[in-house]
């Protein structure tokens, strides 16, 4: 296991030497920060100061140097527009991602007992209209979904703020809204778009995962026991759907992290990706590419986390693991 | 003659798909003494699991029993309601698979396997009901039993798998066993070990066993009584001396003649003509009549079922033994 971790360990550092230098090089494409950060009528002299001060006048090959050098000792630099460190401005904008995470993650999570009864009947009525609504959550364009939503709770009923974070209160020196009630009623809406995505794939993987276990000989051995139903569809057959599950989930949990770019947009949530959308907007260098790496370590991380967890659902894969523990 | 403690009669179990409604098991009738082995013989397809299943009341969708009773000391199985009938499960009426690797679940320990098929039908404490799981593996010949029970299927042998399955049917000394093509995956030693732990176990508790197979050479070794069944019909019923000396079926002839053997070394196999023919589309009247050496026009019509000797039957017109006149 350690020997894995290890190699695993080492594997993702390449790949963020491969994302830091696809993202250098991306935003270099893309065009000069300096004439977005300045002035139109500065002159040539200010210009060139500018240019200076941000280490734009040197090869493009010296300034990735300097980013390695400074990312060895844990620094991203600074943000060229907020003038601020990379890493402070991540992790200011972090708290809400991470709150919206839970939100989305923990509404999503309904769809398991639903695709779990849809696979029990599916050509029952109930199964069929769960997967029909499965078909509507996949389908729907997230954008789409968080602006009907705007329309319909915050300005036709006005039940629900449509933007923003609500009321914070800080904790450890950082702000939370989810200890709030302004602030969960700013979660609502935002959380439940991004939910839907999720929701919607967690149905179809449970109700395929239970169609196919259903079928199996040890759900028929289960009620040959005379094991009562619920426990063998709850546990006999549920505890072997978990692994298909555990994947997606893994990736998507990695993937609400790291921001939800058009829902953060939408609902003017000021997490993470909103953030990066920003920061693209102004060739902002150091936060692109500040904003990749963590995105980068946020799913190979989870990826670990994912791999160790297989263990605990799936006995063959702990014992079978080169004899190590 | 010890009296029967299950008797089927006139079973008839469809399966309604959208091809058509597939007749698994068309009237079949038989009877299960106490201590005593009944084989079900027959090729892939001839409807004995689902006999097996319908017995236990585990037909799976879009299956159906549509006719006949099945009689367990005298009590009409298919008049139950479902917890009546999950009270009879694996306590009076056990069943044993044909793959080992595929009856056990493979993400939960042996020992909750066991003792949940202990607390469904006896509540006890779960020291009590480990107890009584690790003395079951002991009597199946399973070494060490404490400490296997605290393993997964997986790091069981399919022999040692099977015992613990044989295991698990046995623990509430049911009336009736139901093996369906117990041994058939497992290698012929272990077969032989099998099989004859089965038997003893069987005598001494004087449990009643249905041996399904489509092994005559497992079944000559262990049954007391024989069906064979063909498309879904038994087409000949006796004991096992009679039958596998005197088949008066042309089917049961040509089975036999098809096994191979010692005195004809070198020469082909004797082999049925044909196959079997699709249970959704039958042929009319005997099913077996166009791969038949012996059939004429008066197989068009459905053969009914007729005694030769007492507890000796066939369904055919022309049986290969002399009929009583």
């Amino acid at each position: 296991m350690t020997v894995f971790i290890i190699r695993r360990l080492a594997q993702s550092l390449i790949v963020l030497l491969a994302m830091s230098l696809i993202a250098f090089g991306g935003v270099y494409l893309i065009g000069n920060p300096i004439d977005i950060l300045i002035d139109p009528n500065a002159t040539e002299a200010e210009r060139m100061a500018a240019e200076h001060a941000l280490g734009l006048d040197q090869p493009l090959w010296a300034q990735y140097w300097h980013f390695l050098v400074n990312l060895l000792h844990f620094d991203l630099g600074k943000s060229f527009s907020a003038s601020i460190p990379v890493s402070d401005l991540l992790l200011q904008r972090l708290p809400a991602t991470i709150e919206l995470t839970i939100v989305a993650f923990l509404v999503s999570f309904l769809g398991v007992p639903l695709g779990v009864i849809a696979g029990r009947r599916p050509d029952s009525l109930l199964g069929k209209t769960i997967m029909a609504g499965s078909i509507l959550g996949i389908s729907l364009p997230s954008f789409w979904i968080g602006l009907m939503s705007i329309i319909v709770f915050s300005v036709w009923l006005g039940w629900l703020p449509s933007t923003g974070r609500g009321d914070t209160i800080t904790i450890l020196g950082t702000q939370w809204a989810l200890f709030t009630w302004d602030g969960i009623k700013h979660l609502i809406l935002p959380g439940v778009t991004l939910a839907l995505f999720n929701f919607a794939l967690l149905i179809r993987l449970a109700r395929a995962g239970m169609q196919e276990a259903l079928m199996t000989d040890y759900v028929k051995f289960g009620r040959a026991k005379g094991l009562f139903e619920r426990r063998v569809v709850w546990l006999h057959a549920f505890k072997n759907i978990l692994i298909p599950i555990i994947t997606v989930q893994g990736l998507e949990l990695a993937n609400l992290l790291t921001g939800a770019l058009l829902t953060e947009v939408i609902f003017a949530y000021p997490g993470i990706g909103r953030l990066a959308i920003e920061s693209i907007h102004f060739l902002d260098r150091p936060v692109i590419v500040g904003y990749m790496m963590f995105v980068v370590t946020t799913f190979v991380v989870i990826n670990l986390l994912v791999d160790i967890v297989y263990g605990i659902v799936d006995p063959r894969v702990r014992y079978s693991g080169g004899g190590n523990d | 003659m010890t009296a029967a403690v299950l008797n089927v009669e006139h079973l008839r179990t469809h399966y309604f798909t959208r091809a058509g409604v597939v007749k698994a098991v068309e009237d079949v009738s038989f009877e299960v003494r106490r201590g005593k082995v009944l084989g079900l013989v027959g090729e892939s397809g001839s409807g004995k699991s689902v006999t097996g299943y319908s017995i236990m009341g585990l037909v799976d969708h879009p299956g159906r029993i549509v006719g006949g009773r099945i009689l367990y000391n005298g009590t009409d199985l298919l008049a139950l309601s479902e917890p009546e009938m999950r009270r009879l499960r694996g306590s009076r009426i056990a069943m044993i698979f044909q793959d080992p690797m595929m009856t056990l679940n493979p993400v939960l320990r042996i020992e909750t396997q066991m003792v949940e098929a202990v607390l469904a039908h006896e509540p006890m404490s779960r020291q009590a009901a480990r107890r009584r799981a690790r003395d079951a593996l002991g009597q199946v010949g399973i070494p060490s039993p404490d400490e296997r029970l605290q393993a997964y299927p997986h790091q069981f042998s399919g022999g040692m798998r099977q015992r613990v399955v044989i295991a698990i049917a046995m623990l509430h000394n049911p009336d009736v066993i139901i093996a369906d093509e117990a041994t058939t995956a497992l290698d012929v030693t272990i077969q032989g070990q099998i099989l004859s732990e089965v038997q003893r176990l069987c005598q001494s508790h004087s449990t009643g066993l249905i041996w399904i197979t489509h092994d005559l050479a497992v079944v000559a070794g262990i049954a007391d009584e024989i069906c064979v069944m063909y498309a879904g019909r038994v087409v000949e019923r006796g004991t096992v001396d009679d039958v596998l000396d005197h088949p008066a079926h042309p089917y049961t002839f040509g089975l036999i003649g098809s096994v191979p053997s010692r005195n004809e070394r070198g020469q082909p196999l004797r082999q049925i003509r044909g196959t079997t023919p699709s249970l959704a589309n039958l042929p009319q009247g005997c099913a077996f009549r166009p791969r038949c050496f012996r059939a004429n026009e008066i197989c068009t019509n459905e053969p009914e079922t007729m005694s030769i000797s007492s507890r000796r039957e066939t369904r055919c017109f022309h049986p290969l033994v002399a009929q009583p006149t």
